[in-house]
């Protein structure tokens, strides 16, 4: 022990900052002939995301970056973009979890046209989804709520969490060739309705998806699994319509 | 800049904002007359979807419950500012808002006998305050997230027409016999850059609230207030705009949301020596307190010194004495926000928090059918409002927990109804040729606009000063202050300039015009937070800390006057529950 005499403690609330490259994906139609990368070094703080990157650059250096983001905090679906060649919410990514010694390279997501800088059209997207008829289909009209089994409820949980944010379908390799594929969102909100036991619709969307662009497209990468920031388990609910579609919902 | 295209469309029905109340109206509208939902949004990135904790309903599917004490709470709660025919009718409809939902779809967690299940929230209390109530119908802690899907996909059953990323920038009223009534909405198309003019019967504005007037805030980035600054650019009151509410519950330095669910499973605040201290502040319901007491309990002990952390600026939620499978069926999503974004494990840690501004009790003054009123009692034809942008009011000077999604509900569908049958029996309003010229000068000033002010550092400043001078606690020095610098930054604002000056994707653009709103709906707060000299609910004066019955037992509504602002005072509506003091 040293003999100096204690000296007490201030604590000093530290904010560290640190430096970081983002190299952005710009493309503009009004007035670029083709996409380029456009890298910005920034100064950045503890807990900040890929959004407050881009915030920072919009705000404080080119206010005609364009993406598009709401809720901030990975419930709206807003933000979903490729950041280092993951799907990925902007939101929910933590600057301080990537390697910050190499630029972090921040794109569209694939297979849908590219509108401005980071965002693209969702309108075939959204078309899938409400082709597979996602609401609940039922006859009855009963004057208080339908019983329903904690277990049975339990059941499509997993599904029920989707925001649409597109990681998962814009993931997908197969996807990506014509876009004619429903994609793994679309089979995940019609996994959600086909295994609610007040639905009576399965029949009408097995059908839909066992289309030749319906769930026997999928090839099992798990890349729409891996890219699904709510947890998900994309890859098995999509394996569990391809069963009910041979063997009925069970 | 060469004049933006110019598109004319009509319909029996326009509806602006696409999140709970714009939607659950859509889809009374949507079968009986032609409806349009506008939304700057794609329907379901609204707000709404970030709601967690549940939604208030009598059911009495796990204990004694009744509408009726459902009631006396929502007024409690509000500390008596709330009128009690709106309560009741919010309570008695809760039921069905809740059973509709079900119907619709919405997957409710559920009881052993496989009803829906219900559990407690801050200031729902069985028989008058006697103890917590379980009434809070919910599904895990994402029911706003399941709300605002079913209504989309109820929406989507119904082919329900919805222009989105179309921002709504003005409202065009027109004299029919003596009479102003709505004739169109003028919207500009985000991906394009053209103009849309939207004429309708009726006129439904579901356009959310304004949370992004403050640095700290669970409001997304959207919430500018864009429905309510319209309204008030109208001439038209704004009401009780003093009350905002301040959520405990934020992550600290972050501001996002951990739902209140989170105390009603059993979480408890605690200081930096590991207190309870909401057993000082509410010895009955202590940590179930409402959230304007909680809120400022919260605050109190950081200012007294006993907050945690190096800076000791926030307090502690701890859930750790929570089983894991509890908190991992019953609240989820929070506890992996917690994980996200601050690095917290909640299964061993407590969590840091500290107050978010949250919600605005006061906005668009209707009546119970969703009529806006344009003075205290006369309703403008045509036109209505619900959801936050709304007040009835059921919120009063504090909104209890899980009574907004349930507000949504029951006036989003009975704003729905009334605007069908109010379009049976109307005319379309004719739209005079002027009509887009107001949205034509606000594009054209931000676009024309050559100064070196930045709408960013602008924002940032109205919001540092709303933080410091209009938050948990006021004064009339701290009030005066932000009028000072909100004044300072709208003569700052005409020196603006943009970057982008494309038309497509425009966001620079939209958010200048944006930053318009959040200063008008700033100053509007600020001011009659400063005239009310008293405290009540989510208003409090440090200068005046009682609340004062005499003099300031009525709504505010105030009115733009020219540059300034005009102040009227509008009754209470009280039928049962004579003002008592509000104890927990």
């Amino acid at each position: 022990m040293s003999a100096v005499a204690e000296v007490p403690v201030v604590e000093i609330a530290e904010i560290p900052s640190f430096k970081v490259t983002l190299m952005v994906r710009r493309y503009n139609p009004e007035v670029d002939p083709e996409p380029k990368w456009q890298d910005f070094d920034l100064t950045m703080y503890g807990t900040d995301r890929v959004l407050d990157a881009l915030h920072k650059i919009k705000w404080e250096i080119d206010g005609s970056l364009s993406f598009r983001r709401s809720c901030a905090h990975g419930v709206c679906g807003s933000d979903a973009m490729r950041i280092n060649g993951r799907n990925r919410l902007a939101c929910k990514t933590l600057l301080k979890d990537l390697d910050l010694s190499q630029p972090i390279y921040v794109e569209p997501i694939k297979g849908l046209e590219v509108e401005k800088d980071l965002i693209v059209d969702m309108n075939p997207f959204y078309q899938a989804y409400r082709d597979v008829k996602p609401f609940l289909i039922a006859s009855d009209s009963p004057e208080r709520e339908r019983i329903q089994s904690a277990a049975d409820r339990e059941r499509f949980e997993d599904t029920t969490k989707c925001i649409l944010c597109a990681a998962c379908t814009t993931s997908c390799p197969v996807f990506w060739t014509d876009g004619q594929y429903f994609g793994p969102a679309a089979i995940v909100n019609a996994h959600r309705f086909i295994f609610d036991s007040r639905d009576e619709g399965a029949e009408v969307r097995l059908d839909i998806l066992n289309d030749k662009e319906g769930v026997w497209r999928c090839r099992t990468t798990f890349n729409c699994t891996e890219a699904c920031p709510r947890g998900i388990q994309v890859t098995k609910a999509i394996a569990e319509v391809k069963n009910a579609v041979l063997r009925g919902r069970a | 800049m060469a004049n933006p295209k110019v598109h004319n469309h009509q319909y029996d029905v326009v509806i602006v904002g696409a999140g709970g109340a714009g939607m659950r109206a859509a889809i009374e509208a949507g079968p009986h007359a032609s409806t349009a939902v506008i939304s700057k949004l794609f329907p379901t990135r609204s707000h709404t979807g970030a709601a967690q904790g549940g939604m208030a309903a009598a059911l009495a599917n796990v204990e004694e419950d009744n509408w009726e004490w459902h009631t006396f709470d929502t007024v409690k709660g509000g500390d008596y500012l709330v009128d009690q025919d709106a309560a009741e009718i919010l309570a008695k409809e809760s039921v069905q808002a809740v059973i509709d939902l079900e119907n619709m779809g919405l997957p409710f967690n559920r009881t052993p006998d496989g009803k829906i299940d219900q559990r407690r929230f801050g200031g729902h209390t069985r028989d008058h305050g006697k103890a917590p109530v379980r009434r809070s119908c919910y599904a895990a802690d994402r029911t706003g997230h399941m709300i605002l899907q079913t209504l989309y996909q109820n929406c989507v059953k119904l082919g329900i027409e919805f222009y989105n990323e179309f921002y709504v920038l003005d409202l065009i009223m027109n004299k029919v016999d003596g009479v102003e009534r709505p004739a169109a909405v003028v919207a500009y198309d985000l991906a394009t850059g053209d103009i849309h003019v939207f004429q309708g019967k009726s006129i439904v504005f579901a356009t959310g609230g304004f949370g992004k007037i403050f640095k700290t805030t669970s409001n997304a980035h959207t919430l500018t207030g864009d429905g309510v600054g319209i309204i008030w650019r109208k001439g038209l009151p704004l009401e009780d705009m003093e009350f905002y509410q301040f959520h405990p519950t934020g992550l600290a330095g972050l501001g996002i949301l951990l739902s209140e669910a989170a105390r009603g499973e059993g979480g408890i605040l605690r200081n930096a020596s590991g207190e309870r201290f909401m057993e000082r502040y509410a010895p009955t319901i202590k940590d179930l307190a409402p959230r304007d007491m909680v809120a400022r309990a919260m605050a109190n002990e950081v200012r007294e010194g006993r907050g945690a952390g190096p800076n000791k600026d926030y307090v502690l939620l701890d859930l750790t004495h929570l089983p894991p499978e509890v908190i991992d069926a019953k609240l989820p999503d929070i506890t992996e926000f917690a994980r996200t974004y601050l690095g917290v494990e909640p299964y061993t840690e407590p969590v840091p928090v500290f107050p978010t501004a949250h919600y605005a009790m006061g906005g668009i003054p209707t009546n119970v059918q969703a009529e806006v009123l344009r003075d205290n009692d006369t309703v403008v034809p045509g036109l209505y409002a619900a959801g936050e942008c709304a007040c009835v009011s059921v919120h009063g000077a504090n909104r209890l927990g899980t009574n907004s999604l349930l507000d949504i509900n029951v006036f989003g569908k009975r704003a729905g109804n009334a605007a069908v049958a109010y379009a049976k029996t109307a005319d379309f309003v004719e739209v005079p040729k002027s009509a887009i010229d107001e949205v034509l000068r606000l594009l054209q000033h931000v676009r024309d606009s050559k100064g070196t002010e930045k709408v960013a550092v602008l924002r940032k400043e109205l919001q540092d000063t709303m933080d410091l001078n209009a938050q948990v606690y006021r004064t009339e020095d701290s009030l005066n202050e932000a009028l000072d610098k909100i004044a300072e930054l709208r003569k700052r604002y005409e020196h603006i300039s943009i970057q982008d000056q494309g038309q497509r994707f425009n966001t620079d653009l939209l958010e200048a015009v944006e930053l318009g709103f959040l200063f008008d709906l700033a100053e509007v707060l600020a001011f009659t937070a400063r005239e009310r000299r008293e405290s009540r609910g989510g208003h409090f004066r440090e200068d005046f800390e009682t609340r004062d019955d005499e003099k300031f037992m009525v709504h505010s509504m105030a009115y733009k006057d020219g540059d300034k602002i005009k102040l009227g005072w509008k009754p209470v509506t009280i039928t049962n529950y004579p003002p008592m003091e509000r104890k927990y």
